[in-house]
């Protein structure tokens, strides 16, 4: 094996079954920006920059049954406009104007009477828009909430970005005839064992590796 | 410009790039000299009405018949031609946001009298916007207007070298760039550059209550938190973020150049500093 068919098998290593792992920090995420912010529902969505579309990755709350892996175009309305120019956003009062609530709900698949939104930025990347839903009214909105709103995208973002990173090593794994996929999932499946099974497995692999030739 | 003469100002010192300054010149660069001992808010823009200074809207459109925006001067929608280029056509969209409106309404609302237009860099689709931001700023610097309102930024570090370069450009030309602060800790651009104006968002409900930074590189601190905004299709909804913060000082700008139109940048953002709710007291 080369160096870089090395570096292949290390990567897969942890990245068979990670998509999982990282949706559910993802959804970890929203569900504590909606505890947090005592709102209605949290969600993520990210750009597909092939098809310039936002896709829901994590939703919690209201339409968190409906809105997974749902669609729609990239350019338009308040999250395309968060994700534009990188700027968080919040609106509060939108249910008392239906025409608003149309941009809101193809956004976010209902109708909220607040939201607020802010791009999950990492690098010199737009990634994806945080929303938090329904933050109750029983004050005016404050900078600090902006403050906290911008701390969860942060930490959003970097999920999202682990999360991009195993989807890419997974279509890399797709890619390489299946070969590099069955190595990745046997250091997988020995990575998951434990005590004197994984102590069997690792010589059982071991001298697989001694006998075809290393 | 009526000021302007009485102050003894002439558009055309405004073109002498004198790098260096013959003795024989020194009288041809006197600047006007009544400034008041202490410079208020009344002498920066009491009686002005924004009437005479021209502001741009960059941002996602303008929707140009909403009562709260009272008409603009032009619109156009900017895309990049097969080579690059920059295109700037008649917009006819309005806005797809809302945003924009937002931004213009705010700006009316301080500066009734001044001329908007609209500057769609926003829209058409995701991919590419960075390239489509730095080309509407280049074509409305290229269009001489007085203030140019920038609720956005972009944080793709390839365009920062260019976006500062245009910023120095536009303040030498006597265009004041206005620019929302990053809400977030991230680098963005262009509100970093000294050249630009960069504000940030307080919590006083006052459109008028601004406060110098001595900070920076966030400069000024304006209205931005629970601010009543038109939106488009005749809407209006309370919003906050740092870019309707901006707006609020791009409407004061329009106040201040209408009644001092020989006002440089620099000169500006000085009545700015002397006029700030926590410097001039709001006097």
């Amino acid at each position: 094996m080369t160096a870089r068919d090395d570096l292949h098998a290390a990567v897969a290593a942890g990245v068979v079954g990670s998509e999982e792992t990282f949706r559910a920090l993802l959804g970890a995420i929203v569900e504590v920006a909606r505890a947090i912010f005592g709102a209605k529902a949290s969600s993520i969505v990210l750009l597909d920059e092939e098809t310039d579309e936002l896709v829901f990755e994590a939703v919690v709350g209201e339409g968190e049954d409906s809105l997974l892996g749902m669609r729609y175009p990239a350019g338009k309305g308040i999250s395309g406009w968060v994700l534009a120019t990188r700027t968080p956003l919040v609106v509060e009062d939108v249910h008392q104007d239906p025409r608003f609530a149309a941009d809101v709900a193809r956004d976010t698949g209902y109708v909220p009477k607040g939201l607020m939104a802010a791009p999950l930025l990492h690098g010199e990347r737009a990634l994806g828009v945080l929303s938090v839903l329904d933050r109750p009214r029983a004050s005016l909105f404050s900078l600090q909430e902006m403050e906290l709103l911008g701390l969860f995208a942060n930490q959003a973002a970097i999920a999202v970005d682990l999360l991009l990173k195993a989807r890419r090593a997974e279509k890399l794994l797709a890619g390489a005839d299946g070969d590099l996929r069955v190595v990745a999932e046997l250091a997988s499946a020995v990575d998951a064992l434990e005590d004197e099974r994984r102590e069997a497995g690792m010589r059982l692999l071991h001298e697989l590796s001694r006998m075809l030739g290393r | 410009m009526e000021d302007a003469v009485a102050h003894g100002w002439d558009a055309s010192r405004a073109a002498l790039p004198a790098w260096s300054l013959p003795k024989d010149a020194v009288d041809r660069i006197a600047l006007p000299g009544d400034w008041p001992e202490r410079v208020t808010r009344e002498w920066a823009w009491g009686g002005s009405t924004g009437r005479g200074a021209r502001v741009c809207i960059l941002d996602s459109g303008v929707e140009a018949d909403h009562p709260s925006v009272g008409g603009l001067e032009t619109a156009v929608v900017i895309s990049l031609g097969e080579d690059g280029e920059v295109i700037a056509s008649d917009d006819t969209e309005g806005d797809v946001s809302g945003h924009g409106t937002a931004c213009a309404g705010i700006v009316r609302r301080l500066a009734p009298e001044c001329s908007i237009s609209s500057v769609r860099v926003l829209g058409a689709n995701f991919t590419g916007s960075g390239a489509v931001l730095l080309g509407g700023l280049r074509y409305a610097v290229e269009q001489g207007f007085d203030v140019i309102n920038m609720s956005l930024s972009t944080t793709k570090k390839p365009f920062a070298a260019v976006l500062h370069e245009l910023a120095d450009s536009a303040y030498f030309r006597r265009t004041v760039i206005v620019a929302s602060a990053h809400n977030m800790p991230v680098e963005s651009y262009p509100w970093r550059f000294s050249s630009v104006i960069s504000v940030g968002s307080h919590e006083e409900p006052d459109p008028f209550a601004y406060f110098y930074n001595p900070s920076p590189p966030v400069e000024i601190f304006a209205h931005g938190v629970n601010v009543e905004v038109p939106w488009s299709d005749g809407r209006t909804l309370t919003v906050s973020g740092n870019s309707f913060a901006t707006p609020h000082i791009a409407g004061i700008c329009a106040l201040i150049l209408a009644k001092h139109p020989e006002l440089t940048p620099f000169q500006l953002k000085n009545v700015l500093y002397l006029t700030a709710t926590n410097v001039g007291g709001g006097a």
